[in-house]
């Protein structure tokens, strides 16, 4: 502890001045750096100092190489920095940034962030672990929240490092942090399928199957109340949040299916959406201002991505006319930013995962390799997480959809599938 | 207690009296036939052709007792036959919920058992292979459930009698990934839920 104080201090005594200031610098605003989204700027991440220097370090390099905007310099840490910060060097090493972390006494993290062209220090914040033990998933997702603001006050957008994916494994609800660690059973009984998150983060849906039919469960993660919210008999399935989260859509229905909207936390009755004649209905996902939803619909004689008002009206299909004799799209997820829809096509033998420019409707195939499908977008509208049987079984892989650059999410015994991306966690 | 000792030794006495009387009775139950000329030994004779008669008895009586048994046996078999045959599938075309031709003739042969058993209420079942999307399957096997139910209704079965659920392509019969399998799992599940306990053949 006397160590982690020493050389927190020391760390800190490196440019006091800017610590002073350090309330006066407004988060967010970028005083030199200039971001080119098309480059991936150099970073460099100096030796944190205090214990557990090297997890920290790791953990803040996996977080912004994940994140796709960065560019992690690969060299050895060397001590943490004394004396006078030496930005040639880090020039030298091809960044454009470094970032500077130390454990404080105070049980918080401290970041700051130099600008290596302007030799100065462009932001810096300190991020309280509020007694979280080390190591544990809350101190974990404190050290994500703060990768993720280094990521912002670099590239001006938010990294999701902080972020969890929910999914089904061996039809049980498991979540995972987006860096893959922290795998944890969700601890529902029963089949569960089709998870799907409040915007809050504090709530899941899912549909609980069995014998005499699948019902939709709303599930407070906080308390660990779940609440049935479904008693109509037959299929209730695929729920999904508005963001404004205070709507819940799902598909039911005994001849068919349709899409109905009702309240997650009760006292009102199921408003039908979708009027779809005796067809499967299923999958709906909101766009990010709630005005629209996106849905498969069998209204054609096979499955297609159409999109509908929120209240049912102007329905219109949504994916263009088949390519290939099987044509079968499905599993719609609007981006949160409102200007894509990314869906699975059957393209040859085998489904993949495209996306649709809402502004002119020209779709794009993001993978090819095996059967990929069933895509969730992260929060920053560029990740999105699928299922992928690429490495054998079925698996979730992430996919950076500017850069087409993919990693493995999920490892292990058993098909893994079914992702839904959270929203920021923004209390540990 | 010497009254109650009395009574005692009366009672066993009038009781071995009983069983006595019985036990003497079972010769006289069954008469001896009429006898034409005097036997070497009547005793020994006679005791042959009760033996040979009780015998003859339990024969029949084991005769008529398999019989029974193999009747049940039969009925049996019939009754989890019928219920087998009702229990089958139906099949589906891949991406397809309606009933295909040569499917009708299994449904055709779940209608008498819904006539013979007036309360029996049934779940239809709706799978699908695992080639397409997770979620669609679900909301497939229900249509697929439903076309089922649409067909028996207009065939007259009372609408109450049928519930439909689907299980998408989480059960599947055959648990592999080939063109056999993924017709095998293209399918509607029947089972009966109340109302057929005793199980009534269909004439």
């Amino acid at each position: 502890m006397r160590f982690r104080f020493a050389s927190a201090l020391a760390v800190l005594c490196l440019f006091p001045l800017r610590l002073a200031g350090q309330d006066t610098i407004p988060t967010g605003v970028r005083v030199g750096l200039t971001y080119d989204p098309s480059t991936r700027p150099g970073v460099f991440i100096t030796a944190v100092a205090g214990d557990l220097v090297d997890s920290v370090r790791a953990m803040i390099a996996r977080n912004l190489d994940f994140g796709d905007r960065l560019t992690v310099v690969n060299a050895e840490a060397g001590p943490p920095p004394a004396g006078r910060f030496n930005y040639e060097l880090y020039g030298k090493l091809g960044a454009s940034a470094v970032v500077q972390a130390a454990m404080t006494r105070q049980g918080s993290l401290h970041v700051a962030v130099h600008d290596v062209a302007a030799k100065r220090v462009l932001n810096v914040g300190d991020f309280a672990f509020n007694g979280a033990a080390d190591f544990s998933p809350a101190w974990r997702m404190v050290v994500h929240r703060a990768s993720d603001e280094v990521e912002r006050w670099i590239t001006s957008i938010r990294g999701v490092a902080a972020t969890r994916i929910l999914f089904v494994r061996d039809q049980r609800l498991w979540i995972v942090d987006s860096d893959g660690a922290n795998l944890t059973p969700l601890g529902v009984g029963g089949i569960a399928l089709s998870p799907a998150w409040h915007p809050t983060g504090r709530y899941v849906a899912y549909a609980q199957m069995a014998d005499d039919g699948t019902h939709i469960v709303v599930r407070d993660l906080t308390t660990g109340q779940s609440r049935r919210l479904t008693d109509l008999g037959g299929s209730n399935i695929t729920p999904t949040f508005s963001p404004d989260g205070s709507t819940l859509v799902y598909s039911a229905g005994d001849d068919g299916t349709d899409l109905y909207a009702v309240s997650p936390f009760g006292g009102d009755a199921p408003r039908r959406v979708t009027f779809g004649r005796g067809t499967p209905t299923s999958s709906p996902s909101f766009s990010p201002d709630g005005r629209k939803i996106a849905y498969i619909s069998g209204r054609p004689g096979h499955p297609e991505v159409y999109i509908t008002d929120a209240d049912g009206t102007n329905a219109e299909l949504l994916t263009e006319a088949p390519s290939g004799d099987q044509p079968y799209r499905a599993n719609p997820d609007w981006s949160p930013d409102g200007r894509a829809v990314a869906f699975t096509s059957q393209e040859g033998p085998n489904l993949q995962v495209m996306v649709i420019n809402m502004r002119d409707r020209r779709i794009r195939q993001l993978t090819g390799d095996a059967r990929n499908e069933d895509p969730s977008w992260a929060p920053d509208g560029r990740h999105v997480v699928f299922t992928s049987t690429r490495s054998g079984a079925k698996q979730l892989w992430v996919l950076d959809t500017e850069s087409g650059r993919t990693r493995q999410l999920t490892r292990g015994a058993g098909a893994a599938r079914m992702a839904a991306w959270s929203p920021r966690m923004e209390q540990p | 207690m010497h009254a109650r000792i009395r009574i005692l030794a009366l009672s066993a006495i009038a009781l071995s009296a009983v069983v006595t009387t019985a036990c003497r009775k079972k010769p006289e139950v069954a008469p001896p036939p009429t006898p034409v000329a005097k036997p070497f030994n009547q005793d020994s004779a006679d005791a042959a052709e009760r033996a040979k008669r009780a015998a003859a008895d339990a024969a029949a009586k084991a005769a008529a007792e398999k019989a029974a048994a193999e009747a049940a046996a039969r009925m049996a078999a019939a009754v989890s036959a019928a219920k087998a045959a009702f229990a089958a599938p139906v099949y589906f075309d891949y991406d397809k919920s309606d009933i295909r031709d040569d499917q009708k003739t299994t449904l055709e042969a779940k209608i008498p058992v819904f006539q013979a058993n007036a309360d029996m209420r049934i779940r239809v079942a709706g799978h699908t292979d695992n080639r397409g999307s997770d979620e669609y399957n679900l909301a497939l096997g229900q249509r697929r459930a439903a076309e089922v139910k649409r067909y028996l209704v207009a065939r007259g079965i009372a609408e109450g009698r049928i519930d439909v659920v689907s299980f998408g392509e989480e059960r599947p019969a055959v648990a592999q990934d080939n063109e056999d399998a993924w017709a095998k799992n293209r399918r509607d599940e029947f089972e009966i839920i109340a109302g057929a306990n005793p199980f009534k053949l269909p004439r």
